[in-house]
């Protein structure tokens, strides 16, 4: 992978001129194209509520592509039979040819109106709009690349260049001097010899001997005990997944619940890495992504050509045959890389918090919709989970199983609100067995 | 006065200046062998290691060690490519099962984690109980080293058609040629599994099936068909008998249909009655140790006792011979006369004829409590077949043998005879789910999957039919015999589908299958014989007691077999759990021995001095019985051994296969001439040698606070005001306090923890319904990950049970105090105990951390790892601790475990938790402890927050008695009870107020959340 982003970074580097004069010459011709956005976008709306799920525009899936189905139907017959396909099969030996095409029936959409059905036709029709790349960025395959200034690896080979170029001359002159027998100059600098006296008379005065050294032994001390307080502390631990995964798309972008994919969450400890055969509920309708999509992936663009790939190894995973639309039965379970990793005697359970508390997945595992690449967001520590206990109050109220303690709790201390740690919650037992 | 007896747990206690004395003191018997290496100069001075460089070693493994500690592993996770719908990563499954393995039968419920069974519990519902054996089932399940794994024939692999046809093949031949052929199995107790056999036998007309228990039951088995018409064993309504008397009968501890459940309704002293429990026999039984009334007689006089109390009912004169028991027989008779319908008579004699007197005594009593309409399926065992069978493939009248989880090379008391016999068949199969002796002498080795595998079947007794399902996906290349056989009829359905069209047609009638799977088991009216006899006046008892007394030749010394309530008959041999699972009453693991009386110990010069680590050892012997010796049996003297007899147990020895940690003992089966478990004419030479036993005899002792136990008697529980300052059975400790005597819970040293809120947790513990059958002691083995340590390890005092039940002998003779006032010297003290220690009464008393409210172990530990829980557990955090041990040396219980070692993945401690198999029984909720820590009991706290957060899940109220532990669910009897004693309405909130209740050592004040019952003996009324 790396190989070759250097290598497309590199023919952009060389490219860049030309490809910009390029861009300013046919930029014109993209917008060229007489379309009406707003129909297609309404077009373009309901295709994808109502149409997506079986159809694409240039593959076919359930149902056959619909890319430019106008050509190949009448604009009535189409009507008729997305109005409702099974009626007007039988009055129309076409369409009954027509249902032929696959085993599960079409759905009849007796709600769309003849102006709503011609957008979708029109979508079918012009398609996805190409997006002009905006003014600054350069199109190189697939690959969207930043083109301000040049690339890191230049910079660096130009300082490494000029800090060798440095030394060489530095010891050039010295080599010089050395030749030309110049003597050492007998006074040192200022700075020198003023130190050599501090030296001199810590090393005399013990009081202060004595306190150097324990200065020293103090700041030793504070050093490697913050030091092995990070000792399995993984604050940040982002390996490399053997699937591109984005939650940003999927959590963020496309707002797909958490506990859609991490169902066992409310009923587990564990919250559970899907199984691939939850991916494939939508990803036997997608294929791809859009134009356009990119994600940042191990310091990485990963461009759409990259992510479809990612995409076929889902279905490599479950075994799925794109083309022929059908289950091989060759499964490859997904190795994932367990992120968030609790010591085997800390218990932890995500229904406690999850059902019981209600504790936002965010909580703990930070801005996941925002995140490409999944990280450790919270640095784990026992420390951090006993502050949240210490601090978070339990709703006493609306569980009936708190119902007595909460009684008893205001009958004896007069109180409506008491913290997880009053509860208990900060006993050893209760996490470590 | 009940509690002025002594209590004492080993013979050498009963020894003057015996160093268990000096041991009791000591938590830790074994001190770390510093002297061995520090104090020896010479290996010192001449190891090349100086103290400079062994600093240099430590300083470089502790910077290498934190290094690596730096890096953390890389941890794959891989989930499911299609989940199943009813499985959720992280939340457990029950499955309601049977196990049948031929020896033990049971109805279960099986625990699974992410598709791998992890705990066997009894099936309540379906009134199923469960021993030690039956739980730790589950780890033979991932025994690799043992579990056949692909078919085989003659050691190299064979695909299953190629062994079909070759194995088809032959069949036809000998069918063709009219060659006799012989299916062996053991019981099977499976109406479709018969059916199916059935089919094939009539199929193939020269098939016969022999059915062989090693641990045979054949007599009782032929007397019942005699008198009633069925291949069966009686069944027993012990919940209501009045009176019940045992010839030898271990019903408690040789488990096989779990009589322990109805014993102990019937013996509730709340209701104000208990049956009365009189124990004949010369072994000390579990089920002698449970009895109100113990009579010690040899083998012979047993044998005879039962005819004399035959003539003694029947006031008839059918031929017998005086016992020194006749005056306690002729009181027996009275009794039994009194109890009438309500008293029943049992024995485990295996002659036919005396099962045919104990059956008619019953008759004569009219007994309600024998139950011939339900009687038991679990042994089907002819011993006279299986041994025509050998002499059959002797002569070469038998051509072919497949077997099925038999293993007769190992079990048959003959069997040179049997594998030199092997030889001429021309057709040898073994199915089997493990490998053993037998397998291994066979051509095809067919691999049949364990039970918590596979489909089926089980009738225990009349009316009661289970199913068994599989519960994991078979491990192995296995095959159900089931289907095996029917494939080899030419059939092309498999079994489930059989099983399925069998209950539906046969035995649900038109109930639902998927709901008798649901529940495992489905009862149905049993077809009432009421009792009937079908040949009773063809039998005459005067021929029968005729022949009784030519079969029994009374000699000076005499044999009796039995088996241990950890093996039973050897076909879990390669469990680790039941291996180092102590005997309820030897409390001896990891071997069998002969066990002796102390007068012919005495005699013999039999002895088990206890070493000062607290280890025992023992001599040698070899057993003669009609010229067949066994040799280098380890001797263990046991109190209540009837004089002039040994035991030994049935089921060790075994080697084949077996991991080598676990040959252990000597195989008696070579003894077991007849299939009988008494032997006459019995040699016993001791030999040279000294044994070393692992026993726990005298390990763990209580610093002589042997008013841990507390035992009244049922008139006393009657009458007596409990708290009576001078004769109360359950008085609460005094103490001096300014000047005057006050009640020891008045005063204390600690702050009181606030127990008002929330859950309060206690466990109480029923001490007269407490067996000591130590299924809770497995089911905690198997709950909490508790390590096996091995039997050397057992043997230095380093044994890792959290509960153990300690077994306490007490002698009705007076306290050393009442000796002295009797003017006896110390010596005629011992003398006297010692008398009394030939039949001593037996107390179990299950132990745990007792979880004190006042904890002295958390007063102590410097790091604050051990600490109190407002729920009422004593929680110990593993990772806080730094094992300084001061915890458990402040522990007056003695629960508290150190890990030595690290168990896991350690090759020193090849057991289950160093292979991946065995590795698959671990309980993912509890962590598996590392080296140097501190464990004990938590009270199952991963059980009760579950329950909790259960609760909390459905925003509910934690329902009444809904809390359980691993041991409160495995025991059968209630003697358990765990529960919230805040809400009122759990069943141990009574029982903490019961007037039996009482905390161990109390005077300590140590305030325990587990409370004892105090354990009330029917003695008064016989």
């Amino acid at each position: 992978m790396k190989s070759v982003t250097l290598q497309s970074r590199l023919t952009s580097v060389l490219l860049k001129s030309l490809t910009i004069l390029l861009f300013f010459a046919f930029s014109v011709s993209s917008y060229s194209q007489d379309v009406d956005e707003a129909r297609q976008k309404a077009g373009k709306k309901l295709f994808k509520s109502l149409c997506a799920s079986c159809h694409k525009l240039d593959k076919k899936l359930v149902g056959p592509a619909l890319g430019g189905v106008e050509e190949r139907r009448e604009n009535s017959w189409l009507k008729s039979w997305i109005k409702n396909n099974a009626e007007f099969q039988k009055v129309n030996a076409e369409a009954a040819e027509a249902a032929q095409y696959s085993a599960t029936a079409m759905n009849a959409f007796p709600q769309l109106n003849d102006a709503q059905i011609d957008d979708i036709l029109y979508y079918t029709t012009v398609g996805e709009i190409k997006k002009a790349p905006a003014a600054g960025e350069v199109m190189v395959g697939n690959q969207v690349l930043e083109k301000n200034g040049a690339p890191d690896w230049l910079v660096y080979l130009l300082a490494a260049a000029i800090v060798v170029a440095f030394l060489m001359i530095a010891s050039l002159l010295k080599q010089v001097s050395e030749l030309k027998g110049t003597k050492k100059p007998e006074v040192q600098s200022n700075l020198r010899r003023d130190l050599q006296e501090l030296w001199v008379g810590v090393k005399n005065n013990t009081f202060l001997k004595v306190l150097t050294t324990i200065f020293l032994l103090l700041i030793g001390a504070y050093v490697v005990f913050g030091m092995l307080f990070t000792v399995g502390v993984d604050q940040g631990y982002q390996p490399i997944q053997p699937i591109a995964f984005s939650h940003k798309i999927h959590a963020g972008e496309n707002k797909v619940d958490c506990q859609y994919c991490h169902s066992s969450a409310k009923h587990s400890k564990h919250s559970g890495i899907p199984s691939v055969n939850v991916c494939m509920n939508c990803h036997k309708a997608i294929s791809e992504v859009a134009e356009g999509t990119e994600i940042e992936w191990n310091g990485q663009i990963y461009g759409k050509e990259q992510l479809d790939k990612e995409i076929a190894k889902v279905y490599d995973a479950a075994g799925w045959d794109p083309d022929e639309l059908a289950y091989t039965g060759e499964e490859k379970p997904v190795k994932w890389i367990r992120i968030h990793n609790l010591p085997d005697f800390a218990y932890y359970n995500h229904a406690q918090h999850v059902t019981v508390a209600g504790v936002k997945c965010q909580k703990c595992h930070g801005p996941v919709e925002e995140m490409d690449e999944m990280y450790q967001y919270s640095p784990l520590t026992m420390g951090w989970c006993i502050d949240c206990h210490r601090e978070t109050n339990v709703d006493l109220k609306s569980n009936d199983y708190y119902a007595k303690i909460h009684d008893e709790l205001a009958k004896k201390y007069g109180v409506e609100k008491v913290t997880i740690s009053q509860l208990g919650g900060l006993e050893c037992g209760k996490c470590h067995y | 006065m009940a509690s002025n007896k002594k209590y004492w747990k080993s013979v050498e206690e009963l020894k003057d200046g015996s160093v268990v004395e000096t041991l009791s003191k000591n938590e830790f018997v074994e001190n770390i062998p510093t002297d061995d290496f520090l104090g020896d100069k010479d290996t010192l001075e001449t190891s090349s290691t100086s103290r400079r460089d062994f600093l240099k070693y430590v300083g470089f493994t502790t910077a290498a060690a934190s290094l690596a500690a730096c890096e953390g592993p890389v941890v794959k996770s891989i989930p499911y490519v299609v989940k199943p719908d009813d499985i959720i990563a992280g939340v457990a499954d029950w499955y309601a099962t049977s196990m049948a393995d031929g020896y033990d039968f049971a109805n279960v419920l099986v625990k699974t984690r992410e598709g791998r069974p992890i705990q066997i519990m009894p099936n309540k519902e379906a009134n199923g109980t469960t021993s030690a054996r039956v739980q730790a089932a589950v780890l033979s399940l991932y025994d690799e080293k043992l579990r056949l794994k692909e078919p085989t024939k003659n050691g190299k692999a064979i695909s299953w058609a190629d062994a079909d046809k070759e194995i088809g093949a032959e069949l036809l031949k000998l069918k063709e040629a009219g060659k006799p052929v012989v299916f062996l199995t053991g019981t099977l107790a499976s109406p479709s599994t018969k059916k199916i056999i059935e089919q094939f036998t009539t199929a193939n007309s020269n098939i016969t099936h022999v059915t062989y228990d090693a641990v045979s039951e054949a007599a009782a088995t032929d007397a019942f068909e005699a008198v009633y018409g069925k291949r069966a064993l009686p069944n027993y309504k012990l919940e209501d008998a009045k009176t019940i008397v045992s010839f030898g009968a271990d019903f408690l501890g040789d488990f096989h249909g779990g009589f322990e459940k109805a014993y102990v309704n019937g013996r509730k002293p709340e209701t104000g009655s208990m049956s009365h429990h009189i124990q004949v026999e010369s072994n000390m039984s579990l089920t002698g140790a449970n009895a109100d009334k113990r009579i010690v007689a040899k083998p012979s006089d047993v044998v005879f006792a039962l005819v004399n109390l035959y003539n003694a009912i029947t006031n008839q004169n059918v031929a017998s011979q005086a016992t020194p028991i006749d005056k306690e027989i002729q009181e027996i008779a009275t009794e039994l006369k009194k109890s009438g319908s309500k008293g029943v008579v049992m024995t485990g004699i295996n002659d036919v004829n005396a099962q045919l007197i104990s059956l008619a005594i019953n008759k004569a009593l009219n007994s309600e409590i024998l139950d011939a309409n339900n009687a038991l399926n679990v042994r089907q065992g002819s011993y006279k077949q299986v041994q025509k069978l050998v002499s059959d493939i002797k002569s070469g009248a038998v051509a072919g043998l497949i077997t099925y989880n038999v293993d007769p090379v190992y079990t048959l008391d003959n069997s040179a005879v049997f594998v030199e016999a092997l030889n001429k068949l021309s057709l040898k199969v073994a199915l089997s789910t493990e490998n053993s002796a037998t397998v291994n002498a066979m051509d095809y080795a067919l691999p049949t999957p364990h039970f918590l595998e596979s489909w089926g079947d089980t009738h225990f007794s009349e009316g009661k039919f289970g199913l068994i399902q599989p519960t994991i996906k078979p491990l192995f290349d296995t095959r159900q015999i089931q289907d095996s056989l029917l494939k080899w009829s030419g059939s092309t359905t498999s079994y489930y589908d059989y099983l399925k069209n069998y209950w539906s047609t046969e035995i649900l009638n038109g109930a639902s299958w998927n709901k008798a799977l649901h529940n495992g088991y489905f009862h149905k009216e049993a077809t009432a014989t009421n009792n009937k006899s079908v040949a009773s006046t063809d039998i005459s008892i005067v021929e029968v007691a005729k022949n009784l007394k030519l079969n029994t030749t009374p000699s000076a010394m005499e044999l009796n077999l039995y088996t241990t309530t950890g093996l039973g008959d050897g076909k879990q041999a390669n469990n680790p759990w039941l291996q180092e699972f102590p005997d309820p009453i030897t409390r001896a693991s990891w071997d069998n021995y002969v066990t002796i009386s102390i007068a012919d110990a005495k005699e013999m010069g039999f002895s088990n001095p206890v070493k000062d680590n607290g280890a025992i050892n023992g001599d040698y012997a070899n057993v003669t019985v009609n010229g067949v010796t066994v040799s280098n049996v380890p001797v263990l003297v046991q109190p209540g051994q009837a004089k002039g007899s040994i035991g030994l147990s049935l089921g060790y020895g075994r080697k084949f296969g077996l991991k080598e940690e676990m040959q252990v003992g000597v195989n008696a089966y070579p003894l077991y001439k007849g299939g009988n478990n008494i032997q006459y004419n019995v040699s016993l030479e001791k030999v040279a040698g000294t044994h070393k036993f692992a026993c726990t005899q005298v390990q763990k002792t209580i610093a002589g606070r042997h008013d841990i136990l507390k035992v009244a008697s049922l008139k006393e529980y009657k009458t007596v005001d409990p708290k009576d300052h001078h004769h109360g059975w359950n008085k609460p400790a005094y103490v001096s306090y300014d000047h005057s005597e006050v009640e020891a819970n008045t005063i204390d040293l600690w702050d009181e923890h606030n127990r008002e809120m929330g859950h309060h947790f206690n466990l109480s513990i029923d001490l007269t319904s407490c067996t000591g059958c130590g299924a809770c002691v497995v089911a905690c083995h198997a709950e909490n990950n508790v390590p096996v340590v091995g039997k050397n390890e057992v043997r230095v005092g380093r044994d890792m049970h959290w509960l153990r039940i300690d077994r306490y002998y007490s002698s009705t003779v007076e306290t050393r105090e009442d000796a002295k006032e009797l003017g006896l010297s110390r010596g005629e003290t011992y003398e006297a105990l010692e008398t009394e220690a030939e039949n001593p009464e037996v107390t179990f008393q299950p132990m745990m951390c007792q979880h004190c409210n006042h904890a002295p172990c958390e007063t102590v530990c410097p790091v604050a790892a051990t600490s109190h829980g407002r729920q009422g557990q004593n929680q110990m955090a593993y990772n806080r601790c730094v094992g300084t041990r001061y915890c458990a040396n402040n522990c007056p219980y003695r629960v508290r475990r150190f890990n030595w070692f690290n168990y896991a993945n350690n090759n020193e401690f090849d057991f289950n938790m160093n292979n991946e198999y065995g590795k698959m029984v671990l309980n993912p909720d509890v962590v598996v402890r590392s080296r140097g820590v501190m464990e004990k009991c938590s009270m199952c706290i991963q059980m009760t927050q579950a329950t909790i957060l259960k609760a909390k899940k459905e925003g509910r109220k934690v329902n009444t008695d809904e809390f359980e532990t691993a041991c409160s669910s495995a025991c059968t009897t209630g003697s358990l009870v765990f529960g919230d004693v805040n809400n009122k309405e759990d069943k141990v909130a009574a029982l903490a107020e019961d007037k039996r209740a009482y905390n161990v050592l109390d005077y300590l004040q140590t305030k325990p959340n587990v409370i004892y019952q105090v354990k009330v003996r029917n003695t008064n009324e016989a």
